[in-house]
């Protein structure tokens, strides 16, 4: 049974059932995709990113989350009308670093999660706003009022969210 | 080499991925000018998505449909929509004949002039958005199969929506005005004064280039200008929220849009444009009274009894009535067949308002004319072709009005259909 060990703490590693894994994140771009339309306040998450974070936390593999947070990013970019790559690269970051932080840390605990998903919220908007500027010349503000109550509430979205894909866990 | 790199795997596949992702993307920037050619993983990206938010809008109104017609208050929905939808038109066809109106007087200055109106729409539902905050785009639920082509206006009857973006076969992406790669041409309805819309990357919608030296207040009504060729002139795009100084020489004019962006449900493309070319010979006196019953569509020919009925009404009535809704300032309805049914002893009455074209060699012609600045370098938030439509000088709307008037008669009343208050 392989199982990550790491400095003596023994971590869990989860795996998905194919639907789980292809469902999940088609369900969550749709929403996002949708939602929006009748509640313009939603416009404020990120779904796509919050399942990110969760497949790459869980699977506790640096390759297989850069790998999800690529999938995710890219397919999110082609429901838009800028370019192919800028959700992708800033999700892939994110994927990288939050799979890379679960082998590492226990981030199973509430606190922790939220903590971790107002992180990479603000990492994945510094990576996309590097991206849009630099590559694209979208004309973007950084605004770090915006950056941190959007953060937050992704991050409240997210534990909620974490604990019901809790469920579809599957232990190695 | 091979140590390190087994050494550093993740890293190096996490380099390696975003090196190709940073690869593509430069592709795409460098090629950003054959965005009209859609990208098939764009094609399955969103004939993924599409079904599923076609099942829900379908559930959804098959749902509320069923409520409304049926189980609440049947048929007044069906009759309330067709209601809305004649609404619609009428607000269209208002729109038009108030700018007839106001063009019919400047034609006094004017020997020639082009513009477009609507002549066919499409109503199409909005099933879904880009799924960012940033990106503010919708998707539609008609696309190529229903005629729809790249750059068609998409309007609701408060006023314009946006323009499509990205055809499918099905379904379409609309770019509305207040994302920041949109470009409108505009003009504030009042003074005239033209500009270029464009969003911001928080969601507003301002009205740029416009010089400072101005006055623009708000509450302004902003409409279009025709000038990006896309939408045509004279529909509403909103009122002017907020006027401030901008960059360089500019204005920074903060537009609240007529149409509530967030909450869109049903829109209408306009699949079809009717140009309008009317060429005025120089140095014949026409009258603009006649040129706007020309362009006024007339009314169909009533049937014997309503006939019949008018033909009692004392002679004189229908002028009286009309030179009362004149002097209101309200658009007349026109008899049958425009201008041939207007007595002929209006023509040589009235001759108040008789418009003399100006001559090429008159002092008022060559006042100098004062133009929308227009952009040294090709604006890249224009989109296209649109760049360089706005700010040309192709008709009345390009151009302010001389300073100093022509030596034309301007007509004492207010309507073209009193022309003869007598």
């Amino acid at each position: 049974m392989p199982i990550t060990y790491t400095s003596g703490e023994q971590i869990e590693v989860y795996r998905f059932s194919i639907p789980v894994t292809v469902g999940v994140p088609l369900l969550a771009l749709f929403l996002q995709a949708f939602v929006p339309r009748r509640f313009p306040f939603f416009s404020i998450f990120d779904l796509p990113l919050l399942v990110t974070i969760f497949f790459a936390m869980a699977r506790r593999n640096p390759i297989s989350g850069l790998l999800t947070g690529a999938a995710i990013g890219l397919t999110q970019d082609m429901l838009g009308t800028y370019p192919i790559g800028i959700y992708g690269i800033a999700k892939t970051v994110v994927g990288y670093f939050a799979s890379s932080l679960g082998a590492k840390l226990d981030v199973e605990n509430a606190g922790a999660r939220l903590l971790v998903t107002l992180g990479f919220y603000l990492l994945h908007a510094a990576v996309y706003f590097t991206v849009a500027r630099g590559m694209v010349n979208m004309t973007l503000n950084w605004s770090w009022v915006h950056g941190i109550v959007a953060g937050l509430a992704n991050a409240v979205l997210g534990v909620g969210l974490y604990f019901v894909l809790d469920k579809f866990k599957q232990r190695t | 080499m091979e140590s390190v790199l087994g050494r550093y795997r993740n890293l190096t596949i996490l380099v390696g991925v975003l090196f190709l992702q940073v690869l593509g993307l430069a592709v795409q920037v460098k090629r950003s000018a054959d965005a009209e050619n859609t990208r098939l993983i764009r094609v399955w990206a969103v004939d993924a998505i599409t079904p599923f938010e076609r099942v829900v809008v379908w559930a959804q109104n098959g749902t509320r449909d069923l409520w409304h017609n049926y189980c609440f208050l049947r048929g007044v929905r069906a009759e309330n929509r067709q209601l809305k939808q004649q609404i619609e038109q009428m607000r269209l066809d208002q729109v038009r004949l108030s700018e007839d109106a106001q063009q019919a007087h400047r034609l006094q200055q004017l020997l020639t002039f082009k513009e477009q109106v609507i002549a066919k729409t499409v109503p199409a539902q909005v099933i879904g958005s880009s799924g960012s905050d940033l990106s503010r785009s919708i998707y539609i639920d008609k696309g190529s199969n229903y005629g729809i082509k790249p750059d068609m206006a998409v309007i609701t009857a408060g006023g314009i929506v946006g323009k499509v973006w990205i055809v499918y076969a099905s379904t379409s992406l609309v770019l509305m005005i207040n994302d920041q790669t949109s470009g409108v041409g505009a003009m504030i309805e009042k003074s005239r004064l033209q500009g270029v819309l464009k969003g911001t990357p928080d969601g507003a919608v301002i009205l740029e280039r416009v010089m400072s030296d101005e006055q623009v207040v708000p509450g302004d009504t902003v409409v279009s200008s025709g000038g990006d060729q896309i939408f045509p002139k004279g529909l509403p795009v909103g009122t002017v929220a907020k006027v401030g100084p901008g960059r360089e020489m500019f204005l920074k004019i903060e537009v609240k849009p007529a149409a509530d962006l967030n909450r869109l449900e049903e829109v209408l493309v306009v699949t079809e444009k009717q140009e309008r070319n009317e060429v005025v010979d120089s140095g014949v006196r026409v009258r603009a009274a006649d040129i706007l019953a020309q362009r006024l569509p007339s009314v169909p020919e009533k049937p014997a009894i309503a006939a019949g009925a008018a033909a009692a009404k004392a002679p004189g009535a229908g002028d009286a009535d009309a030179a009362e809704r004149g002097t209101r300032g309200e658009a007349t309805p026109m008899t049958t067949g425009g201008i041939s049914a207007k007595p002929q002893g209006s023509r040589q009455s009235g001759t108040q308002s008789v418009a003399k074209i100006p001559d090429e060699s008159s002092p008022a012609s060559q006042a100098p004319k004062k133009a929308v600045p227009k952009p040294a370098t090709r604006d890249p938030g224009l989109n296209g072709g649109s760049a360089d439509a706005v700010g040309s000088n192709d008709g009345p709307a390009q151009t302010k009005p001389a300073t100093t008037p022509p030596p034309v008669t301007q007509p004492n009343t207010p309507s073209p259909a009193t022309d003869d208050p007598h």
